[in-house]
């Protein structure tokens, strides 16, 4: 592993550099494509709309990827995440127009653990509502 | 319908080996946008001392949710499909997923609940390569919503 945040640099309560991830239709399909997850839910708006769905909403899935893209950009290894989880708490809703929904991830060191490893909480927001909730990774940095 | 308790701590077969491809760690990487090249280029993947590109993290729900299904299409067990939705997830690496990996998974069953009318199971996916290495624990948590009254 070769994370290119130093322990010794970081606090409990460091933030990590925030990012937003847009989500079209176009992307919920490539993402059904490159999963295998075909579930009518994520690219078909009648049927969400049948079993009492907003509209169509993301693959939970899609969300968990996207939310870690904040450590893994951040450490640059990907390896470095040992343990990632999330609940899956509200969908994110993805209306069929020009700009789709918008998953806006921000993260802090919310414990120092050994073995050069931290704990790092995620909040993911869509809409102004939160869709990932104890959304926990443990990462090890150099 | 409340599921059966006894069917906590079964286990299943382990599944047929799933190879790991390059082309489909890519395909996967840009399906969620990430341009990190350790997901594409095996040079750059070998700077971190990796033997071939690794996958993203949660790449290898692919796997383990299909390994699942042994559970969920467990007649025996009878959990009601069409009304099910994934409550958690997490997953424990030993290392990344990298390609030419070939995983098996054996699943189990952790839990079996009843909470206000749904039915909640918590699924183990233990994920080993083909020398029997351990390289990640998938846990996921499935909620079969009560049907509402008629």
């Amino acid at each position: 592993m070769a994370s290119q945040i130093q322990y010794a640099d970081v606090e409990v309560g460091t933030e990590l550099p925030a990012a937003s991830f847009p989500v079209t239709r176009a992307t919920l399909v490539q993402y059904a494509g490159a999963s295998g997850d075909f579930n009518p839910i994520h690219w078909n708006e009648k049927f969400a709309k049948g079993v009492g769905l907003p509209d169509v909403i993301a693959h939970g899935m899609f969300t968990m990827a996207e939310a870690i893209r904040v450590v893994t950009d951040w450490v640059g290894d990907p390896g470095a995440v040992v343990e990632y989880g999330v609940r899956f708490t509200r969908p994110v809703v993805v209306p069929n127009d020009d700009r789709g929904g918008l998953i806006e991830v921000t993260a802090k060191v919310a414990a120092k653990l050994d073995d050069n490893r931290v704990r790092v909480d995620l909040t993911a927001m869509s809409a102004g509502q939160k869709v990932l909730g104890m959304s926990r990774a443990v990462v090890e940095l150099a | 319908m409340a599921l059966d308790q006894s069917f906590v701590g079964r286990s299943y077969p382990p599944t047929d080996p799933y190879e790991v491809g390059r082309e489909k760690i890519r395909e996967f990487a840009a399906a969620v946008g990430d341009a990190n090249p350790v997901y594409t280029d095996p040079e750059a993947a070998k700077s971190y001392g990796y033997p071939d590109v690794i996958a993203p993290p949660t790449f290898v729900f692919a796997i383990t949710f299909k390994a699942a299904g042994q559970v969920v299409e467990d007649p025996q067990l009878g959990l009601d499909y069409s009304r099910v939705v994934h409550g958690d997830q997490k997953f424990a690496y030993s290392r990344p997923v990298r390609a030419g990996d070939r995983l098996s998974v054996v699943s189990t069953i952790e839990s079996v609940k009843s909470l206000a009318g749904n039915d909640v199971i918590d699924i183990r996916g233990e994920v080993h390569d083909e020398t029997g290495e351990h390289v990640v624990t998938a846990w996921t948590k499935l909620v079969s919503r009560a049907p509402e009254e008629a």
